[in-house]
């Protein structure tokens, strides 16, 4: 086989591996979806964050704006610190509230963010104090039964 | 020893002197592949200063190994799209199906599987074209030439399938992908929006796609070395390369499953 056939086969092998990776990048890494974006960090405490993990979404108005990069135990006052990344071109205000979610019923849990309408915006490293924790199931249950078992008996 | 030769005594001595024996040749083996290894990284300049010397083998073993592999990553994403949807479907989220299909292919079974092909197709060919040079002392006549026969024969070779192993394994990955779309989004009927929506949110470039690039690289690099040394080591004989093309295939699989095993239970810990 001469040396040109060779070398444009081997041309079409490489360039096909090479799109190959592009395409797990693109298509199925959906590495389009803010990875690469500038971003800042954000951090929030909660009292309880249930089952959220890092890398979990952080959506506003079901739109994925950030994730989240990285959860800590605050041991002074007990909570937990949970600091996220949002895209650089996404501001919100300085009195967005955080919320932990759960995508479906047994889904994944995630950050909600629900904007409100001060005029400040948060900076980078900026510390959201109004937060919502994690539902649990547990304390929704028992506080379903205290509360049906101080209605008394129903006869 | 004034020991009474016993019967029993003396078989339990050999076997003992023969597990010996299999543990310091084994070593001996060991350390004459890392020096093997050693050379042959010092000597492959060659094989990038004349580049169409490693251009002639990614060839045979990378184009050539194309079809089976696109071929086998097309049947396992289907069977992947069938038994899926068959259990998913069980628990109401046939929806998470394209993620099925992406990520245990991406992150398992594409570079092992290709590994494993690549391994029998293009190893074992490598290791019988090395092994036949060296017994019809094609290498002794190039070293008689002043001809590195390793920078000259064992290097281009070596690279090829290092190059050629990653973009094997990305391949796989697109075909079984591709094969479970196929399945499950035009002949089951999942909903081919979240089909595609769902795997491209739950799959990650660095955690899930480079770490199986990362792992069908070091599986290139581990299955070339094997092949390579299993021909270069060949008894110069007919019985002695069909033996060492038998353990270029034994080894590189055995090799692939264990390095699997270690490289990923590092990923997951480090995720």
């Amino acid at each position: 086989m001469s040396r040109k056939l060779l070398d444009l086969w081997v041309g079409i092998f490489v360039a096909m591996g090479l799109a190959g990776v592009l395409f797990l990048a693109l298509k199925v890494g959906n590495i389009s979806a803010g990875n690469f974006a500038e971003t800042y960090p954000l951090t929030a405490k909660f009292a309880n964050i249930g089952g959220l993990k890092v890398r979990a979404p952080v959506k506003s108005a079901g739109v994925v704006v950030g994730r989240v990069a990285d959860i800590r135990f605050d041991a002074k006052d007990y909570e937990a610190v949970v600091t996220f990344h949002i895209n650089e071109s996404y501001r919100f205000p300085k009195d967005t509230f955080a919320l932990i979610l759960t995508a479906g019923l047994l889904g994944e849990q995630y950050i909600g963010l629900d904007p409100g309408g001060d005029e400040k915006m948060l900076q980078a490293n900026d510390v959201i104090t109004k937060t919502q924790s994690a539902v649990v199931l547990e304390s929704l249950i028992s506080q379903f039964m205290f509360n049906k078992a101080s209605e008394g008996p129903t006869e | 020893m004034s020991e009474p030769k016993h019967g029993a005594w003396s078989t339990v001595v050999a076997m003992v002197t023969h597990l010996g024996h299999r543990v310091t040749s084994a070593l001996q083996q060991l350390g004459f592949v890392a020096r093997f290894f050693v050379v042959l990284l010092l000597s492959s300049g060659q094989s990038f200063r004349r580049i169409h010397l490693t251009i002639r083998e990614l060839y045979f073993s990378g184009f050539q190994s194309l079809l089976i592999i696109m071929v086998s990553g097309l049947f396992i994403g289907m069977v992947l799209g069938m038994q899926g949807y068959e259990t998913l479907q069980r628990y109401g989220s046939a929806d998470a199906l394209g993620v099925l299909v992406a990520l245990s292919l991406v992150r398992e079974l594409g570079p092992v599987v290709a590994g494993l092909l690549f391994a029998s197709r293009a190893g074992s060919a490598i290791t019988a074209e090395i092994g036949l040079m060296k017994a019809t002392e094609q290498l002794t006549a190039m070293d008689m030439m002043a001809v590195n026969p390793i920078g000259r024969v064992v290097a281009p070779r070596f690279w090829g399938g290092v190059i050629s192993m990653p973009l094997l394994a990305a391949l796989f990955s697109v075909a079984g992908i591709f094969g479970g779309y196929l399945i499950g989004v035009v002949f089951i009927g999942v909903d081919e929006g979240a089909f595609w929506s769902q795997m491209g949110a739950s799959v990650d470039f660095y955690h899930d796609i480079w770490s199986g690039i990362i792992k069908s690289f070091v599986f290139g690099i581990a299955v070339s070395l094997i092949a390579v040394f299993e021909g270069y080591d060949a008894v110069p004989t007919a019985e002695g390369v069909s033996s060492s093309i038998k353990s270029t295939v034994v080894q590189s699989a055995l090799a692939i499953l264990a390095l699997d095993f270690v490289l990923t239970s590092f990923m997951l810990r480090e995720a």
